[in-house]
């Protein structure tokens, strides 16, 4: 049984855990204190030795990525710090940012300082208030400390509701001051990201790993986790279960394993399907509760890691209507910038309604099927990829679901079954 | 209305937050916001000049972005997620319920100018779902009745607090201000975490 690894989330059973106070009652700041004493590519050598991995959702090694960066080359530089946290089922880097702001804050002094920036920026949604206000008077108190200001800035970027802008390219458009569209790669943005300079993106729960792995080194990081998915990471579990949280733990343990320790599926039901890592990594069902939840483990077994977003649904749930929901958000999401993503989601979500409605026949999940092969790779980005992983997914492991919304004329499930507050007189 | 001249200098601060003006053109729109309740054709031109661009530019971003209204919103603006794990978790009878309960359809706007609706995507909270957000502040685990609470709150001018936010709602354009980076001093307000949140933790510290 892998047990819980709390250390990004170690000390936010405190009060007042997001105070400067109490994140140097643990040591914080010490972290940015040791690496600024430390040569710059030495950082980044720690960081490629413990095997941190980007938790964004893609998995690409942190420190490579830090190395992309040219050196000596007379240019700015910039950190930009992914917290535009909308992958639907992802609540990680929210309650983080909430709980303990100055851990990102000492993860960006010492990415800054590993590739020679000045300046970085956090690009946080626009629809999370409180969690903006923790942020910005974190950065206003690491300057009144001096943590900040002596040749290292932070300033804190706020959008305004764009799923869009999560994308790396996209964020950078949008911190520009323009529409948040993709731009084509290459040049990626360790060559040309932000004003066309050298720039590392970032997730917020990557940053944050980084105060810890510099305390206590990349040996320490690499005990745990998997063969090469090393360290701790944030599990998110929500939906169909008695206690939806977020479960820290090394990487690889098991659903069947935070399901067992979290008190399991809601009393009475049973798993149907669920999402590994957020709404655009294809669906798992009942058959993979054993998968190690690793970035090979998850691909091996035909989806993604993605932001390790488990999100539970049990029996009561219609597949379609799940599916068609998320569909509609992708094509409400969708930038419009390419064609296929932006013509192909919105017939996606035509044929679905028709197809929950009973209205459709059984030819349109070849349709469905052909227009996901259409969208799929033709994009600049993953958005239109993303959008057929329910889909093809679902038709895989639910097929006889889809048409028994058309032998029915119509869904099959009661609504109200799969609501929370079913028979609680609500 | 009219921007007064100390609004023209925080706007200023705003822009040298940036290495290059032009980023700084959405903190300047939520700060419109702050100021108009929404994104007014004064508001376009005065941030297309201060930045030296043409109002189409401003326009063309701010159209973009969802968070930009296009007219004028409740004091109070209600958000249900109806993206699918709280839609089937009961975002949909909340939602549905609300329309009907205020008398106003999707993006619509109580006649007394209190409560404002729109269904919303994802907002990061999945763990505390069914979730409405209010000024974009979390009202965690919600149902029909407990919503239906809210917005009669807000409609008589005593809004309950949020669960993981300050003590008391701010209104829109205060919530605005936010959102354009300007400090309101609520930071420290507010629990760290909910329950659900620490509910690794606390399992690990009992062995798990």
């Amino acid at each position: 049984m892998t047990k819980l690894a709390p250390v990004l989330s170690a000390h936010w059973d405190e009060k007042d855990s997001f105070t400067l106070e109490a994140y140097k009652r643990h040591g914080g700041y010490k972290a940015s204190e040791k690496a600024l004493a430390m040569d710059p590519d030495a950082v980044i050598q720690l960081v490629k030795d413990s095997g941190l991995r980007g938790r964004g959702g893609a998995g690409f090694p942190t420190g490579m990525k830090w190395g992309f960066i040219p050196q000596g080359d007379n240019k700015d530089h910039y950190l930009v710090v992914n917290a535009d946290e909308s992958e639907p089922g992802t609540c990680k880097d929210t309650p983080l940012l909430m709980a303990n702001p100055h851990v990102l804050i000492e993860g960006c002094i010492i990415a800054c300082h590993a590739i020679r920036a000045k300046h970085a920026f956090i690009y946080i949604r626009g629809e999370v208030t409180h969690v903006v206000r923790r942020v910005n008077q974190a950065i206003a108190d690491a300057y009144a400390a001096g943590i900040l200001g002596n040749g290292i800035d932070v300033v804190l970027h706020i959008g305004a509701g764009a799923y869009i802008c999560g994308e790396e390219t996209a964020l950078l458009d949008s911190l520009e001051g323009f529409r948040g569209q993709p731009r084509l790669r290459p040049p990626f943005p360790a060559i040309a990201g932000l004003y066309a300079r050298p720039t590392v993106v970032n997730n917020v729960e990557s940053i944050a790993s980084v105060p810890a792995i510099v305390m206590n080194g990349a040996e320490w990081y690499q005990s745990m986790g998997t063969e090469k998915s090393k360290g701790t990471t944030l599990y998110s579990l929500s939906g169909h279960v008695v206690n939806p949280g977020q479960f820290e733990a090394p990487l690889g343990i098991t659903l069947r394993e935070i399901l067992e320790l979290s008190g399991g599926v809601r009393k009475g039901h049973k798993l149907k399907f669920w999402t590994p890592g957020g709404s655009s990594t294809p669906l798992f069902t009942d058959e993979h509760l054993d998968v190690p939840l690793d970035y090979e483990g998850v691909a091996a077994a035909g989806s993604m890691l993605g932001t390790k977003a488990l999100q539970i649904f049990d029996e009561t749930t219609c597949v379609v209507r799940a599916v068609l929901r998320w569909t509609e958000f992708y094509k409400h999401e969708s930038c419009g910038k390419c064609t296929p993503c932006r013509e192909g989601t919105w017939w996606l979500v035509q044929i679905l309604r028709d197809l929950e409605a009973g209205k459709g026949t059984e030819a349109d999940l070849a349709k469905l099927l052909d227009l996901c092969d259409n969208i799929m790779g033709r994009s600049f980005c993953a958005l239109g990829d993303g959008a057929t992983s329910p889909i093809t997914s679902s038709i895989k492991y639910f097929r006889d679901e889809y048409i028994a919304h058309l032998t029915n004329g119509g869904c099959p499930f009661d609504p109200v079954a799969s609501t929370l507050f079913v028979g609680a007189g609500a | 209305m009219t921007f007064s001249s100390e609004d023209l200098k925080i706007m200023d601060s705003i822009i040298k937050r940036y290495p290059r003006p032009r980023s700084a053109i959405m903190p300047l729109l939520h700060f419109v916001q702050s100021k108009a309740g929404y994104v007014t054709n004064e508001g376009i031109e005065l941030i297309a000049k201060q930045l030296e661009l043409e109002a189409a530019e401003v326009t063309a971003v701010s159209t973009f972005y969802t968070q930009y209204k296009p007219s004028a919103i409740g004091e109070y603006h209600v958000g249900v997620c109806t993206n699918t794990l709280c839609a089937v978790m009961g975002g949909d009878a909340i939602f549905a319920s609300l329309k009907d309960h205020l008398g106003i359809e999707n993006d619509g706007v109580t006649e007394d100018g209190k409560v404002s609706l729109e269904h919303i995507e994802c907002n990061a909270a999945c763990d505390y779902a069914p979730v409405v957000m209010a000024n974009w502040e979390f009202y965690d685990n919600q149902t029909v009745e407990s919503a239906k609470e809210l917005v009669d709150s807000m409609r008589a001018g005593n809004p309950q607090p949020p669960t993981r936010g300050p003590n008391k709602l701010v209104t829109w354009k205060e919530a605005s201000a936010v959102l354009a980076g300007l400090n309101d001093g609520l930071a420290h307000e507010g629990v760290q975490a909910g329950q659900p949140t620490l509910l690794g933790l606390k399992l690990s510290k009992e062995g798990k």
